[in-house]
């Protein structure tokens, strides 16, 4: 067991904590960097699309697990992401440009949507924001000198300063960078005075007003940061794909983004990252069971689909806090060995909340 | 001198048909504690919702320091100086102690978005400032102990010490405390007691506090205010409040004019 003995403030502030941290993400990011060389095609693509749906999950984690608002329509500000990046690169405009220009074209989107956020809370702010996935899609396919409607859009490869990024490997790398950027805002974010006042807003919106945190104007910023982070992993989408139509951008992706956060774990940077990799790597996982099942139940249609559904049940029921929290408790259980509890993670339950206030 | 720090003025809010309170004045004075006393439904905690801003009141005036706080969004409410505690602990559950000191603390912080979020030095250095802070904070009420422990985690008695300072860590001049012992053990209370005469003493800050405990009461009050039905029925010394018929009639109830119950 490590124990860190703190002798100035700036250790709760800065991003690594001890040389364990260091070491482990070093070796993590080393062993990202050279990857590549070892892994196959096909799982490079894998590994480029998880890193991709981190970028998303960045965005959905602000947004709900941070200050507890919920999105069903973040394949709106992914599909406006990449259909803007896609449009302006086609239409020759350098990367950078391209990207900044659908961040803002999504943070302004992001800031109208919010709006009614202040209005409404918990699963009706879901069905408001399902209607703008609903209705985005609808603009996708009816807007076809932007989008080309249905027949879908061909995208240009990236390219920076003559480097074409046309390859799954050379993709990984432009994606790869992106990510440890979005992640390094993430973090800067959370530990300040802005990631707190999202925190407080979550936990109890009358308090978070009582200690002079102006609740609507911090809603509208998570919904900017969310709809940015987001319209970036929809950009990067589209270089990926190469090719993007309004079908990509459906009701079903919103609802994967959600479920991604919930099963890597609310309010933790890794579960985004640890919930990316399940909704990326189970449908082929699934596939590869199929082998093992009798014929009769391999070749039934929606096998997938019913294994996916008991999965997720069986997430919500048994491990709430994600796949992140389950993590926490092994390393809890090696770390203190043999002295951990069955309780040690339960939650005091508190029926006092003041609700009634509002 | 004394000077008059809240001036509370014909303060009316009304639910409805129901007036919870009903044309209440009374000053608060720079350095006093003062306690609203009263039995249930009173109107003691809508008068601390209107005057935290919660609930906009009905009619009349608030005034803290020569500003109409009418005119004041809730949260600007924070930057003037008037911190709370709620009946009931509205803590950040989900956020450890800390956290939740560095959230009371907000109204204080100074740095952009831009800046927070690429940590930009004026970001690192106040963060810095705001930890020392919240460190006097954590030394003058004693919760070393719990500094990286989760408030869902944390025993009701340790909440309620967490939520004042919480509220201290604005630098207040006017803390409001909503029942402060409620819920706490006779031990608890009596440390309560305490740290209400310290803040008081050696913080300068001024108090006004909603409390049934009526030994509390008398210990740490300089005057009270017992409510009844929205209105104020008696001002006075702790001792004189007490004493008074009103007051006595409205927890016990009066006698019938032939002397049946």
């Amino acid at each position: 067991m490590r124990f860190i003995f703190k002798t100035s403030y700036a250790q709760d502030i800065n991003v690594v904590k001890h040389e364990g941290q260091a070491f482990w993400y070093g070796l993590l990011l080393l062993s990202l960097v050279l990857c590549p060389l070892v892994v196959s095609e096909f799982w490079m693509a894998q590994i480029n699309i998880i890193l991709i749906y981190s970028l998303v999950g960045f965005g959905t984690m602000i947004l709900l697990g941070y200050t507890g608002q919920l999105s069903f329509g973040h394949a709106a500000f992914f599909g406006l992401g990449a259909f803007v990046q896609a449009f302006f690169t086609n239409q020759g405009w350098p990367f950078f440009a391209a990207l900044s220009l659908s961040i803002l074209v999504n943070v302004i989107l992001g800031a109208l949507i919010a709006l009614p956020a202040l209005r409404v809370k918990g699963i009706f702010l879901g069905v408001a924001t399902l209607a703008l996935g609903l209705i985005v899609e609808e603009v996708f396919v009816k807007w076809e000198s932007f989008t080309n409607g249905t027949s879908g859009l061909a995208v240009k490869p990236a390219q920076i300063f003559g480097i074409v990024f046309n390859t799954q490997i050379s993709f990984f790398y432009l994606v790869l960078g992106v990510v440890v950027v979005a992640t390094l805002l993430t973090i800067n974010l959370l530990r300040s005075a802005t990631g707190r006042a999202f925190i407080a807003i979550r936990d109890s919106e009358i308090s978070a007003q009582s200690m002079g945190i102006h609740v609507g104007r911090y809603k509208i910023i998570a919904f900017m940061l969310s709809a940015g982070f987001t319209g970036v992993g929809g950009a990067m989408y589209a270089h990926y794909l190469r090719f993007i139509s309004p079908e990509n951008f459906n009701l079903f992706l919103s609802l994967d983004f959600v479920l991604m956060v919930i099963i890597g774990g609310l309010a933790s940077i890794h579960g985004i990252f640890f919930g990316a990799i399940f909704i990326i790597i189970m449908p082929p996982l699934i596939a590869n069971l199929k082998d093992l099942l009798p014929v009769f139940m391999a070749n039934a249609a929606g096998l997938q689909n019913v294994i996916y559904g008991v999965i997720l049940i069986c997430f919500v029921l048994f491990e709430p806090m994600g796949l992140y929290g389950r993590w926490v408790k092994v390393r809890t259980y090696f770390q203190i060995f043999p002295f951990y509890r069955d309780g040690m993670f339960k939650r005091q339950k508190s029926f006092q909340k003041s609700d009634r206030l509002k | 001198m004394t000077q008059t720090l809240l001036k509370v003025k014909d303060i009316t809010r009304r639910f409805g048909g129901l007036v919870a309170v009903d044309q209440v004045s009374f000053d608060v004075v720079q350095g006093e504690v003062l306690t609203i006393i009263g039995p249930n439904g009173a109107g003691k905690s809508t008068l601390f919702n209107v005057i935290s801003r919660i609930y906009p009141q009905s009619s009349g005036q608030l005034f803290f320091e020569g500003v109409d706080l009418g005119e004041t969004p809730p949260h600007k409410i924070a930057n003037l100086g008037i911190a709370r505690t709620f009946q009931n602990i509205e803590l950040f559950e989900h956020a450890t102690v800390l956290q939740n000191l560095l959230i009371g603390h907000h109204s204080l912080n100074r740095t952009s978005l831009l800046s927070n979020l690429l940590f930009l030095k004026t970001t690192r250095e106040e963060e810095l400032a705001s930890r020392a802070r919240i460190e006097e904070v954590i030394d003058f009420l004693g919760l070393q102990k719990y500094r990286d422990s989760f408030v869902s985690g944390l025993p009701y008695g340790i909440r309620k010490v967490v939520e004042l300072g919480r509220a201290l860590s604005m630098n207040p001049k006017l803390l409001l405390l909503d029942e402060p012992s409620s819920g706490l053990n006779p031990e608890e209370t009596e440390e309560m007691a305490f740290w209400i005469k310290d803040l008081v003493n050696d913080l300068g800050i001024t108090v006004v506090m909603v409390e049934h405990d009526m030994s509390l009461v008398s210990r740490v009050s300089n005057r009270v205010v017992a409510m009844n039905q929205g209105q104020v029925i008696a001002i006075g010394t702790s001792a004189e409040v007490q004493s008074h018929p009103e007051v006595i009639k409205a927890y016990i109830g009066a006698e019938d004019e032939d002397g049946h119950d």
